[in-house]
């Protein structure tokens, strides 16, 4: 990987990876707005709470140097692939794209603009934006990648070095599709109850003493989940409501994303997390009232503010 | 006669100012609003609205001033019936209590304390403007009878009726009191937490297809927690539901559920969705629905606290 990497997207995940990569090659951040690609080339992107440096990447806000970059991580919200895919093609010459999505679908969008070798990614890492050039590393989890279609492991295992070189967690695998649902079904889970309600992903996400505690509500939405990838002849690399009940007892309230978007008026990535469920579900046959339930809430309490 | 109002809020003033127009009835409120029970002891406890009416209440917050009353007519929040009633109970030793509060679990909370109960479901609405002061928004019917478990005799209930209906508040008396009350609880808890957890006035969520299909699977939970215990319900619900989803009718109301969680003020959750859970557990009828509401509601309450 000699060429340089440009990293789609500045938001958390895209800063975090943009700020660590770029002490080990280098790296462009291509931003949507002006002042942000303004403030990172002036002043770097701080990182601070996990780690502490400033990251030098390039910055900008046009895409015409893609045609130099040898490998392209596709960081934006799952809203915005397509337009970071448009950006892609014709443009990205040789190099290879990782996408690094929420949800489920996004490698499909970028396929569809380019026949690239394509890596899946999930990441567990997060973070706080404090401003354009400052991130917070809050949790520092790993990014696992695998091969999409006929992909070789070997260009995962590279990029997944070259990562764990810059500072962050990485592992390759072959197959990705255990390990992101497992992280879909969390994520679906934690970011829909946590919009509809307000709460940081904290304690009482885990609470099981009275029967209307939040605790069963958010383990019924999980069991939804592993039936859904059990139909989808998924076996999970890990166990939702054990992820759960690990990230309440860390100690740090996380506030999820949807939550944040909510709060913020935003819209939510619910269609491409909580949404790809209830379609996965719909499709195999799979009955899940409690997920489908979540999933119409936030979406109408998206249409009560979009 | 002598009645006293437990409670005087907006319903409790209106039981309160208008059974003070008859001549045989003596009416002394209990509240805990410093101004308004000084306002109603200087000038009289008035309406405005459906009706203009000034009624002369004695109002005390001291419930030993109570003299014995021959009823009671409570109409506190649900989740203050259990602390009113401790207070008030010696008051009501040789009379008869009826609730005409939301929800479900108030009569078994008075039971706890008082001799003879009466069930009562009321459709008459209105809102504390100024201390004093109560706008009428909305006339309706009462429909009381005899609570089961520690029943008032039929001709008390009768009794109260009768005052009621001649003082402007048409009351009907009834052996089985519950399928009204059941069609309103029924009707509150599809509609209240959804409102409350999207911000969506009753026709918004009435007009999204797969809203509309949340709200009547709750509606169907509810029907089978009263089909279980033998209850028969005086109207359908649903299509109550959309009636009151017309232009014309309450299109762009918001839920009192959503108003609390706009003021966050503590909701009547426990008495709504969680009362046909609670009733759902002891007939074994499974209630996942009521159950998720009432959990989100619940966090959505705890997240004020953070």
């Amino acid at each position: 990987m000699t060429d340089g990497i440009w990293v789609i997207g500045g938001g958390v995940i895209g800063s975090l990876f943009a700020a660590h990569l770029s002490r080990v090659a280098e790296v462009t951040l291509l931003c949507r707005r002006a002042e942000h690609a303004a403030a990172v080339s002036e002043n770097g992107i701080r990182v601070s709470g996990r780690a502490d440096f400033v990251g030098r990447p390039r910055a900008s806000t046009d895409p015409t140097g893609l045609a130099d970059a040898g490998f392209a991580i596709v960081a934006t919200k799952a809203n915005d692939v397509e337009t970071a895919a448009a950006q892609l093609e014709g443009r990205l010459g040789d190099g290879s794209v990782m996408t690094v999505q929420n949800g489920l679908g996004a490698e499909e969008v970028v396929r569809d603009h380019g026949s690239w070798p394509q890596l899946s990614a999930v990441t567990f890492m997060s973070g706080t934006k404090l401003a354009d050039d400052h991130v917070e590393y809050v949790l520092d989890t790993p990014t696992w990648l695998a091969p999409y279609e006929d992909a070789p492991l070997e260009l995962a295992e590279r990029t997944a070095s070259l990562i764990v070189e810059s500072g962050l967690k990485a592992e390759a695998m072959p197959d990705l599709e255990p390990a992101r649902w497992s992280k879909l079904i969390f994520n679906a889970t934690v970011n829909s109850v946590a919009a509809l309600t307000g709460l940081p992903h904290d304690h009482h996400f885990a609470e099981l003493e009275q029967p209307t505690d939040l605790g069963h509500l958010v383990r019924g939405l999980m069991d939804e989940g592993k039936q859904i990838a059990a139909a989808a002849g998924i076996a999970l690399r890990e166990d939702p409501w054990e992820m759960n009940v690990l990230a309440t007892q860390r100690g740090s309230r996380h506030y999820p994303s949807m939550l944040e978007d909510v709060e913020a008026r935003r819209p939510t990535e619910v269609d491409f997390i909580t949404g790809a469920l209830v379609r996965e579900a719909e499709r195999r046959s799979v009955e899940a009232p409690l997920m489908t339930a979540v999933y119409r809430l936030v979406k109408a309490r998206e249409a009560s503010y979009l | 006669m002598r009645v006293t109002v437990v409670g005087c809020g907006a319903v409790g003033s209106l039981f309160a100012a208008n059974l003070a127009q008859l001549d045989d009835v003596e009416v002394w409120a209990f509240d805990l609003d410093r101004e308004h029970v000084a306002a109603i002891n200087s000038n009289g406890l008035r309406l405005s609205g459906a009706g203009e009416v000034v009624g002369e209440v004695r109002a005390t917050t001291d419930a030993a001033e109570l003299p014995p009353s021959d009823f009671g007519i409570v109409a506190t929040k649900c989740m203050h019936t259990a602390a009113a009633i401790e207070a008030t109970a010696p008051a009501f030793a040789g009379g008869a209590v009826c609730s005409v509060q939301n929800g479900v679990g108030n009569e078994e909370a008075i039971a706890e304390r008082v001799e003879h109960v009466i069930r009562g479901t009321t459709f008459p609405a209105g809102r504390v403007v100024e201390p004093g002061h109560v706008q009428w928004d909305v006339k309706g019917d009462t429909t009381i009878g005899p609570f089961e478990p520690s029943p008032a005799p039929a001709v008390e209930v009768e009794r109260l009726a009768d005052a009621c209906t001649r003082a402007g508040m048409p009351t009907q008396a009834v052996a089985d009191a519950r399928g009204p009350q059941w069609r309103k609880l029924i009707f509150n808890a599809a509609t209240n937490p959804i409102g409350a957890l999207t911000g969506l006035t009753h026709g918004r969520v009435c007009e999204d297809p797969a809203l509309r299909r949340l709200v009547s699977k709750l509606v169907d939970e509810g029907k089978a927690v009263a089909t279980a215990q033998g209850i028969e319900l005086d109207a359908d619900p649903e299509e109550l539901i959309d009636h009151a989803a017309r232009p014309d009718v309450a299109y762009d109301h918001k839920a009192s559920m959503l108003q609390d969680v706009e003021a966050r003020r503590p909701t009547e959750i426990d008495y709504l969705n969680g009362g046909i859970a609670r009733f759902g557990r002891e007939q074994r009828v499974p209630t996942p629905l009521n159950d998720a509401v009432t959990a989100l509601i619940k966090g959505l309450e705890a997240s004020w606290t953070l």
